[in-house]
């Protein structure tokens, strides 16, 4: 196993299901993730997507569901569709603990000279703790204010 | 959220944290050999910043990997930064309501 890049952890007052929804159901996802969608029917093997809303929705991020156990892990591949040989892997780890539940993000398996590593230890801090939010709260955070 | 202040009140956290912030996923062993600190206060302060959830540990076979989690830190700046923003756009919009108000009363 090679070592994983980036690593975050949060812990929500919330269920393993409701944080396995706002992961994967994209009426949930543009309330937090500034305002994409996360879209896929998420079997092992089908593509997924990281949407912009609107009437020409367009694909930030794409890749492959590698493996999907709801409501306990979610692994993808994932990159730019502008510069798809930039694959990286995402793991979502969901573990119930007591009346929270234990959100791990494991973002590895960068490309040498990956530009990708930049751009999400930007935006993974901010899209856990706005989802932590969202979850809690009912309303995410601006994830792309300064 | 008391944890995390703590965990940040502390030099030599910081410069641990410091060290994982530039190279991210390290052993106890790589990070004693870039501190002028003993292996058990290293330790120690992992064990602190652990608890604080600023520090992920990850297990690579019998290798145990340290990773600076940021989230608790993003959620810090949101209670206030996040406040303070929206106490500004707010004093922005009174302000606007008010402009337009005196104009309405001269035009």
């Amino acid at each position: 196993m090679q070592k994983p890049k980036l690593v975050y952890t949060t812990y929500i007052r919330a269920t393993p299901k409701a944080v396995w929804a706002a992961i994967t159901k994209p009426e949930f996802t543009r309330q937090y993730w500034g305002g994409l969608a996360n879209v896929s029917d998420w079997k092992k093997g089908s593509v997924w997507q990281h949407m912009t809303a609107g009437e020409t929705p367009e694909a930030w991020i794409t890749g492959k569901v590698l493996e999907s156990t709801p409501p306990k892990k979610l692994v993808l591949s994932w990159a730019d569709p502008d510069a798809l040989a930039d694959k990286s892997r995402v793991t979502f780890e969901i573990e119930a603990l007591e009346d929270m539940t234990c959100l791990t993000v494991t973002h590895g398996s960068f490309k040498v000279g990956s530009t990708m590593v930049k751009k999400v230890s930007w935006g993974w801090p901010r899209v856990i703790s706005s989802l932590k939010t969202f979850l809690e709260t009912g309303k995410g955070l601006n994830i792309f204010c300064k | 959220m008391d944890a995390v202040f703590k965990a940040l009140a502390d030099e030599s956290r910081r410069q641990l944290l410091d060290q994982l912030h530039k190279s991210n996923g390290q052993t106890l062993g790589e990070l004693c050999a870039h501190l002028e600190m003993t292996r058990q206060a290293v330790t120690k302060h992992l064990l602190l910043l652990e608890a604080a959830n600023l520090v992920v540990v990850v297990w690579r076979g019998r290798e145990k990997l340290h990773y600076l989690n940021s989230v608790p830190i993003h959620e810090l700046s949101e209670r206030w930064i996040g406040k303070y923003e929206r106490h500004r756009l707010q004093a922005m919009s009174d302000l606007k309501k008010g402009l337009e108000q005196n104009k309405t009363k001269k035009g």
